[in-house]
């Protein structure tokens, strides 16, 4: 078979305008470094099984775990279908309310991933409009933000999402648990990790305000409002990539640490951490499946984005190259 | 020197006074305290009586200050659930806390220290990848779920040791409660100190053997091989002397996070500590206990960085000349 054309690529990728785009990306170093490091596809399979499973929940899982007339206590506990006692219908096994364990974990994966990701969101945003905004306006405001930063860096995340837990349930206590359950957790976890993000981007900023291009934006009379977002932004959002991958491992382990302590997600919508904290009350009972496979599930797949966050640090870190 | 030392607690205050008001904003406006205190019957004139008797009618400004004045004293009001001064609850469980944490961050520095010096020195065997796998692990691995896996391991399947509560304690003294002295006491600590102190042995571990490896390439290092001297005594006397300073920095600095991180392992461990009751509080939006474990916490880490930066000033003389400019 003939090697095809430039042309018939081009038209074989969808043509127009897409296709430099691709040919930068199959060229780029970054697709190279990543092809040659084995554990680094590996971690990047495993992260995409678990946002497919996530996503796909509902026509993956074999059952509805939150559907109480499909649900039967007299399936409850039964072990994973390769011990004694084991159920072909339940291959890892049910929980003590008889429901599918595997289905449950990607009902839970999808809590989990949802919480996780919309926090480090919120994160995001909050840190970069903070930073954008100490960086370029400085003066009192600048040392104001970074003030606040620097107190809240002393102290560990985990014990700030607590506090902000805690004061959102009082503020929110006329609401049911599984309405401001999701929110109180975004919040958060938003709250208590966007720091990274403000300083990171402060940081940048102080170099790209002096620069040609922001003077000349300035002498046109844009407002400083346009100038950040539009102009100064695009060229300091690099590095927030690889801080997003590497807290979103984090904010799945606030999430999961909160919903074990009692403070996250209620047992009628769980999360990984509710599931595990359910299993935690039957390892003495010997019903080991219930707690392991949440358990398992939550710590590969935050080894996994850990993992993709070191190798995408490393990969857009030209210093290194 | 002393301008520095001023300045520096000057600021520390001044992050004591924001915690204090955070903590007060807190006390103050998530729920009505009064409505805790009294029960649906309660009639109007008493909730007024009770309003005006606690200055909840006084100027905003007036209660913050009164409350600083208040938390001066330690007294940080009644709990909400347990109907007990705050102080005295948090003193009852505070041995429990210390002792984890203590014996925790001891555990830390001792078997990172060990790890990471042979990891430095013996870089390519196995031992030394099977410690680098483990610490990869404990960053990683949540510390919930560390707890469980060796409850699983150490308490069901083998049932060497206990998996909840503190066994029997000793009476020291008005207060102090040790588990130091009774063997039950000193089984219950090995499994919830060993959950504790992962993470922090682990960040030890990859330390000193990052600074070990650092030292190992300096110039009197090999000037010290060329004299000839024992091998023993340059790895110890020289290289890993040298590696300690930043390793007890970090150390200390992590102090404050062990205590933090307790509410965890506690949990876990069902640990009768500062950490559960403040866990509990926040289940149960008991303001007053949240507000006083805050400003704990807050004054654990502000006296912390305060000391570090004061030792550092004192030790490193590139810090005290920049801060004479």
């Amino acid at each position: 078979m003939p090697t095809p054309t430039p042309e018939e690529v081009k038209g074989l990728v969808g043509g127009g305008a897409g296709s430099p785009v691709i040919r930068k990306i199959l060229d780029s170093d970054i697709l190279y470094s990543f092809r040659s490091s084995k554990l680094t596809m590996l971690a990047a399979t495993i992260v995409f099984l678990c946002f497919f499973g996530a996503l796909f929940a509902p026509w993956i899982a074999p059952f509805d775990p939150f559907d109480p007339a499909k649900v039967f206590l007299s399936d409850a506990s039964i072990p994973p279908v390769w011990q004694q006692g084991g159920d072909p219908r339940f291959v890892i096994g049910t929980d003590d309310q008889g429901r599918d364990m595997f289905s449950a974990i990607l009902y839970g994966l999808r809590v989990s991933l949802a919480v996780g990701g919309l926090g480090v969101l919120l994160a995001a945003v909050i840190g970069i409009t903070l930073g954008l905004v100490a960086g370029y306006m400085g003066g009192r405001i600048d040392a104001i933000i970074m003030r606040i930063a620097d107190v809240q860096l002393t102290f560990p995340a985990i014990l700030i999402a607590l506090l902000i837990d805690g004061v959102a349930q009082g503020l929110f206590r006329g609401l049911p648990r599984e309405q401001s359950a999701i929110p109180v957790l975004v919040i958060s976890i938003g709250l208590s990790f966007w720091v990274q993000y403000a300083r990171t981007i402060r940081g940048s900023t102080l170099v790209e305000k002096n620069k040609d291009y922001v003077h000349a934006a300035r002498l046109v009379g844009l407002p400083a409002p346009i100038i950040m977002l539009r102009h100064v932004l695009p060229n300091v959002i690099g590095p927030v990539l690889v801080i997003l991958t590497i807290n979103l491992g984090l904010a799945v382990i606030t999430e999961a640490t909160l919903s074990f302590l009692g403070v996250g997600l209620p047992p009628t919508q769980p999360s990984l951490g509710t599931l595990i904290s359910i299993g935690n009350k039957y390892l003495f009972s010997g019903d080991w499946w219930i707690v392991a496979f949440p358990g398992a599930t939550l710590a590969i797949l935050v080894l996994a984005v850990n993992l993709l966050g070191d190798w995408l640090r490393d990969a857009l870190n030209p210093r290194l190259r | 020197m002393l301008a520095f030392v001023i300045r520096r607690i000057m600021q520390s205050a001044a992050v004591m006074l924001a915690v204090a008001l955070i903590a007060f904003l807190m006390f103050r406006f998530v729920g009505d305290p009064v409505n805790q205190m009294v029960g649906v019957d309660t009639p109007q004139e008493e909730v007024a009586r009770l309003r005006e008797s606690l200055g909840l009618n006084d100027p905003t400004i007036v209660q913050f200050g009164r409350f600083i004045g208040n938390a001066l004293h330690f007294d940080f009001g009644v709990s909400y659930q347990f109907r007990q001064p705050v102080t005295r609850l948090l003193a009852e469980r505070a041995p429990a806390t210390l002792e984890l944490a203590f014996t925790a961050a001891a555990f830390a520095l001792v078997v990172g220290l060990i790890m990471g010096v042979y990891c430095a020195l013996r870089r390519d065997s196995w031992l030394a990848q099977l410690f680098q796998a483990i610490s990869l692990i404990g960053v990683s691995l949540p510390t919930f779920l560390i707890g469980i896996l060796l409850i699983y391991l150490f308490a069901v399947v083998l049932g060497w040791l206990p998996s909840n509560g503190r066994g029997q304690v000793v009476k020291i003294g008005d207060w102090w409660t040790t588990g130091f002295l009774t063997t039950s006491g000193l089984r219950a600590l090995v499994l919830p100190a060993i959950t504790l102190g992962l993470f922090q042995m682990t960040l030890i571990m990859r330390l000193v053997r990052a600074e070990m490896l650092e030292v190992m390439r300096t110039d009197y290092i090999k000037f010290a091989k060329a004299r000839g001297l024992r091998t023993r005594s340059i790895h110890f006397g020289h290289a890993l002397k040298n590696t300690l300073i930043p390793v007890i920095t970090i150390a200390g600095l992590q102090l404050g996070s062990i205590i933090a991180f307790a509410i965890i392992t506690e949990t876990v461990f069902n640990w009768p500590g500062m950490g559960l009751l403040f866990l509990k509080a926040v289940q149960n939006v008991d303001i007053p206990i949240m507000a006083a474990y805050l400003m704990l916490i807050g004054l654990l880490f502000v006296l912390i960085n305060l000391l570090v930066d004061l030792t550092y000033g004192l030790v490193d003389p590139r810090l005290r000349i920049a801060m004479r400019s």
